[in-house]
């Protein structure tokens, strides 16, 4: 259990007012709050450590490198990696999958290849893919979806040939928050020889990830969506592939020897790290990492799984004429995300009434428009939730919701 | 009650509910589309011009209330009007909508028009409003292209 009001005081922005009315922070999904611990921490390494690393003889440089060092353990064994040599930062999620899909993509998939993905992925988990097939002249396949939001899973064995090179799929998806069974992906990936490419963008900040029992190649996350700063994010790959892999970006830092003609890479993880690294966010991040080990990720899941199922309960019981919620009904099966269409109210209007009740929403396609469309609308809104989000705060969504489709039915009073 | 009154005017949300203008022409002269990415907002808007006169007007699409009564007064003000007024009303009414508080606008030329004035106040809402009167200046312009407010 999590001491829900206790962890709200460690996070300054939670008090702030919006229009006179205390912030209902449910935009999660697109990125989270930030606690005390992890903005002293930037403070800190700005105060007190701050110089570029693997570089310097000098004592700061030294302290900086071993804090960033430092930071890169603490994110490997927060996915449970057996070497941290097998984490490479990145800015973020998307760059992550950026780095796999021509480092890794380019040289591994080729014309008539087959690239296996679901329907609900971000757009960086398409867009990638998108441009390697039309460079490869490979093609692009997707999971077929249900109508409660989750994956067709009868249908990949059929769908996995000896011509699929990668299965590529989101972990918990941003805009439905369908859970998805990415570990019997990946069984069945490997069976056939195809690598897995896990999306944890949304899974890694809400619940426990290990990489080695789900058993994925590559995992890409990012840190702002788990209390850590923003411009920092991680790549896992999978040793040996990691090892076969050629540099992303080249210069600085990634380089053994270098002479006039050419150049031979550095070591693992380096080799993928061109330039100065983003070392005070990396540091960042490393003190989220801290702080939600401090809680347990077994706790937050807990949490949310407790709110997911409060919400939905709040949501069927509101009896909302017309509402349209997607995604599973299942809470086992569910993040804390509730995207859902209000035909006779459009969700950019629904924002601008619930962010005068000072409720922070998101509306749109989330990034996800050929999913968004597949559900026959144009745009959803989006309340996402994350640890410290209380009942309460489901109340005053699901109220607000209500009173906002009776002011744009009846008018104002 | 919520201070939103400035924003969702009655006239406003009337629009909203029944917009006018609202549907297809047999036979534009002009026409264009226009896209807000950001929300998936859509219009398609098309003209009847004759003689540098915008005789007939109708949009189609989907769109939020600030977008669709917008574009739904746009064709209201167009009717009759020459090209030159409409590109006037254009500039008058972009200025109005992206003005900083206290900045002096146009409410003669803008006449109903003005009641969006309350969208300045909601930045997040700009392209809501703008949306109709930029296809409206790509159709003037004759692309038939899409426009986007990216
Ligand atoms: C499922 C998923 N994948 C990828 C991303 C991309 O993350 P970032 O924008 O941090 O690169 C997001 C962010 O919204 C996401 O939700």
């Amino acid at each position: 259990m999590l001491d829900v009001e206790k962890i709200r005081l460690d996070f300054p922005i939670l008090t702030k007012e919006i229009f006179g009315n205390p912030l209902v922070y449910l935009d999660n999904a697109a990125t989270s709050q930030k606690p005390r611990q992890v903005i002293d921490a930037l403070i800190d390494y700005y105060e007190n450590f701050n110089a570029n690393v693997h570089r310097g003889v000098h004592t700061l440089s030294v302290e900086a490198t071993d804090r960033f060092e430092d930071a890169r353990e603490k994110v490997s064994s927060f996915i449970n990696c057996e070497s941290s040599d097998s984490v490479i930062w990145t800015r973020n999620a998307s760059e992550s999958l950026n780095l796999v899909a021509y480092s890794w993509g380019e040289h591994n998939i080729g014309e008539g290849d087959e690239i296996l993905l679901t329907p609900m992925e971000h757009h960086s988990n398409l867009v990638p893919w998108q441009e390697l097939a039309r460079r490869k002249n490979a093609v692009i396949k997707f999971i077929p979806m249900l109508e409660n939001g989750t994956l067709d899973m009868d249908q990949v064995d059929d769908l996995i040939t000896e011509k699929t090179a990668l299965v590529s799929a989101v972990h918990m998806s941003n805009a439905l928050g369908t859970i998805n069974p990415v570990r019997e992906l990946a069984e069945k990936a490997h069976r056939s020889g195809a690598k897995i490419l896990v999306d944890g963008a949304q899974s890694v900040p809400h619940m426990p990830t290990n990489v080695q029992e789900l058993n994925c190649d590559f995992l890409v996350f990012s840190g702002h969506k788990m209390l850590g700063p923003t411009g920092i994010g991680a790549l896992y790959v999978e040793k040996e592939i990691l090892e076969s892999m050629e540099p992303f970006l080249t210069g600085g830092e990634m380089v053994l020897e270098v002479s006039y003609q050419k150049a031979s890479w550095a070591d693992l993880p380096m080799r993928f790290e061109a330039g100065t690294p983003n070392i005070a966010d990396s540091i960042g991040l490393g003190s989220a990492v801290d702080y939600l080990n401090g809680l347990g990720m077994e706790n937050v899941r807990e949490h949310e799984k407790d709110l997911t199922a409060y919400a939905l309960y709040r949501f069927r019981k509101a009896d909302l004429e017309g509402l349209d919620l997607f995604g599973p009904d299942d809470p086992n099966i569910r993040g804390g995300v509730f995207s859902f269409n209000t035909p006779d109210v459009h969700p950019h209007d629904l924002g601008t009434f619930l962010d005068r009740m000072g409720i922070a929403v998101r509306t749109g396609h989330h990034c996800a428009m050929p999913l968004v469309r597949s559900l026959g609308v144009a745009a959803t809104t989006r309340a996402s939730f994350y640890l410290y989000n209380t009942e309460k705060e489901v109340d005053i969504l699901v109220d607000a919701v209500t009173e906002a489709l009776r002011y744009f039915r009846d008018g104002p009073n | 009650m919520y201070d939103l009154e400035d924003l969702y005017q009655e006239i406003v949300m009337d629009h909203n509910r029944r917009p006018r203008n609202f549907g297809e022409l047999s036979d534009p002269t002009n026409s264009a589309d226009g896209f807000n990415p950001i929300c998936g907002d859509q219009i398609a808007l098309q003209l009847f011009i004759e003689d540098g006169i915008v005789s007939d007007v109708a949009f189609n699409g989907v769109g939020c209330a600030i977008s669709k009564s917008s574009a739904s007064m746009m064709t209201e003000e167009l009717k009759g009007k020459t090209l030159e007024h409409a590109e006037q009303l254009f500039e008058a009414f972009r200025k109005m909508i992206t003005r900083t508080p206290g900045e002096p606008y146009d409410s003669n030329l803008l006449g109903d028009l003005e009641i969006l004035q309350g969208v300045s106040q909601y930045p997040a809402r700009i392209k809501c409003a703008t949306l109709a009167w930029h296809t409206l200046h790509s159709a003037i312009q004759d692309g038939n292209e899409v426009v986007s407010t990216e």
